[in-house]
């Protein structure tokens, strides 16, 4: 059950996403997140779907393996989605539905579903970019080589940059192994005759506590032992260190940058969503 | 002076009432390139031993020296602990938690990261112990997916790629399968045999003791028994006094031979000892 959440780890491949230097990704990563939460129009909006598409197939990892990313987040989605179909103002003859419940008074109109979908799009959009330009095709160690590069300007002002990249690199590091051990616990609780799949919500967290008790100690213990392997390896944070891979930042770093700089026009592309559904004196601000 | 000299060493856990000895006035001198198991069952004070070996611990008295350095002083510098840490490496128990990076090859690297080495003289070194440690196949892979036996040879290709002359296994077999223990102790063999490495070896497995030049067998924080295999192995009433697993079949005739049963109990053979007692049950009858 929990092997299949994916969020966060790496896929090892050879392809153009995988090559990039990690500075290229993350900046581009930020890029397009700002692109995405400029987006109006239902232009822009199918612009910015066709470049997810596209990024998913450059970086080679199937299909399926992406989207799981999005299982764990589908509550979030549905409940942004529910709260904007709702709470979003507008005209007064665009309302679809008009529901009275007790004191209640939702009301669903044109707006509020537009806003719904445009919402649950846009949280799509910033997982699966992220996810596929970022985490899937960056190893954490590439990925804390380069957040610790970018920010270094920041470690001359006494901000503990290394530390906090190998925090970081470690945590990820740990994901994989700490789910497992959860499963265990889980198999282990559950031949003990726990049930979690039963009664309420309340009485279902309940059942969790006997999983995350010892989840937590354990954690303790790795990370006790982890540290005393660091240390005989040589550990003494950034001072004084290499690395194996040196980063260069290539011709097709600088495109790809200037290629994801491009997608933040979008915010220009005329409104055709209005006229398209053919509503007039419809106003998409946020 | 011996690779590494033990001078009345003590070392306690704990603070006033809870005070414990782990190790009481111990004197030990090993030499370069040989292969010493350390033999002892649970709270012997092995695992101590390791650690004050590294200098993770400090002795409460008594002086350690590893190749001629100092190394139970409370004020060692840095430079010499990270040295020491070069050249005595750890395997610990547990694969999972002295595994850094989400990349084998780049876990290999952490080390020689940490010391400084040059990128280009880090890359080399990664490919020489991956092939040594026959993982090369394995070198973009997640630790997370190798069995237990090959994610103890990554940490062994990790310390070695520090170049040691010195490795010490905290029951690096314990936690692991048969086909694990066996490629970790054909591993231990490689170093010892090939590279001449001084390979201390901890473990409550009487098997793999056999395999080494020399046993030592830790009681109580003292020890026991110092010897060949053969030597400390034919110790067999001491050795049991000491809790230590003596083989199965030894130890039921033992018994049985204590309970005034007149049968022959130097046996270690499982058939061999099934014959014994037919041999006396038809003895019996007659």
């Amino acid at each position: 059950m929990l092997k299949d959440i994916t969020l966060g780890q790496f896929f090892p491949g050879n392809s153009l996403l995988h090559r990039l230097d990690p500075r290229t990704k993350i900046l581009c990563s930020i890029l397009l997140i700002v692109a995405v939460f400029l987006a109006k129009s239902a232009l822009a909006y199918g612009v910015l779907i066709l470049l997810t598409a596209a990024l998913i197939i450059i970086s080679q990892i199937p299909a399926g393996t992406v989207f799981k990313a999005l299982k764990p987040l589908i509550v979030i989605i549905i409940i942004t989605a529910f709260f904007n179909m709702f709470f979003t103002g507008g005209e007064e003859e665009n309302v679809l539905a008009d529901f009275r419940i007790w004191f209640l008074h939702p009301v669903i109109r044109v707006e509020g579903i537009v806003s719904a979908v445009k919402m649950a799009l846009r949280i799509v959009l910033l997982i699966l970019q992220t996810s596929v330009v970022l985490t899937y095709t960056t190893s954490p160690i590439d990925m804390t080589d380069g957040i610790e590069r970018l920010l270094s300007p920041l470690a001359k002002i006494r901000v503990p940059v290394h530390t906090f990249a190998m925090m970081m690199s470690l945590a990820l590091r740990f994901i994989p192994t700490l789910i497992e051990e959860t499963d265990k616990i889980i198999s282990a609780q559950k031949s003990r005759g726990a049930d979690f799949s039963s009664g309420n919500v309340i009485r279902r967290v309940k059942a969790l506590v006997p999983v995350l008790i010892p989840l937590l100690l354990s954690s303790f213990r790795r990370a006790d032992d982890l540290a005393l392997a660091m240390e005989c390896r040589c550990y003494r944070g950034g001072t004084g260190r290499t690395r194996m891979k040196i980063m260069k930042m290539t011709a097709k770093d600088f495109l790809f940058i200037l290629f994801c700089a491009l997608f933040i026009a979008v915010r220009f592309l005329p409104m055709i969503s209005s006229s398209a559904l053919g509503i007039t004196g419809m106003n998409f601000s946020f | 002076m011996a690779f590494i000299e033990c001078k009345d060493v003590s070392f306690s856990y704990g603070e006033g009432e809870n005070r414990k000895a782990a190790v009481k006035h111990l004197s030990l001198s090993i030499e370069k390139g040989t292969f010493t198991a350390v033999l002892g069952h649970n709270g012997s004070g092995k695992s101590t031993l390791a650690k004050l070996l590294c200098s993770i611990l400090l002795p409460d008295e008594g002086e350690i020296f590893v190749d001629g350095m100092k190394i139970s002083d409370e004020n060692l510098s840095e430079d010499d602990l990270i040295e020491l840490h070069r050249k005595v490496g750890m395997v610990f128990q547990n694969p999972d938690n002295q595994l850094v990076a989400t990349v084998v090859e780049e876990d290999v690297a952490f080390g020689p990261e940490n010391l400084g080495v040059e990128p280009a003289e880090i890359r080399r070194r990664v490919d020489e112990v991956l092939k040594i440690m026959d993982i090369s196949e394995y070198a973009r892979h997640s630790p997370t997916r190798l069995s237990g036996g090959q994610k103890q040879r990554v940490a062994v290709a990790g310390i070695l790629a520090m170049r040691p002359s010195c490795m010490i296994f905290d029951e690096a077999t314990a936690m692991l399968d048969p086909q694990g223990r066996k490629e970790v102790m054909e591993t231990i063999g490689k170093l010892h045999d090939e590279m001449g490495i001084t390979v201390i070896h901890i473990t409550h497995n009487m098997e793999e003791a056999l395999e080494a030049d020399r046993v030592i067998v830790l009681n109580d924080g003292v020890i026991a028994l110092d010897g060949t295999p053969h030597e400390v192995f034919s110790e067999t009433e001491a050795m049991q006094r000491m809790g230590l697993d003596v083989q199965q079949p030894t130890k039921l005739l033992h018994e049985l031979r204590l309970a005034g049963v007149p049968l022959d109990d130097g046996i270690t053979d499982l058939d061999a000892c099934a014959r014994e007692i037919c041999r006396f049950c038809a003895g019996k009858k007659q």
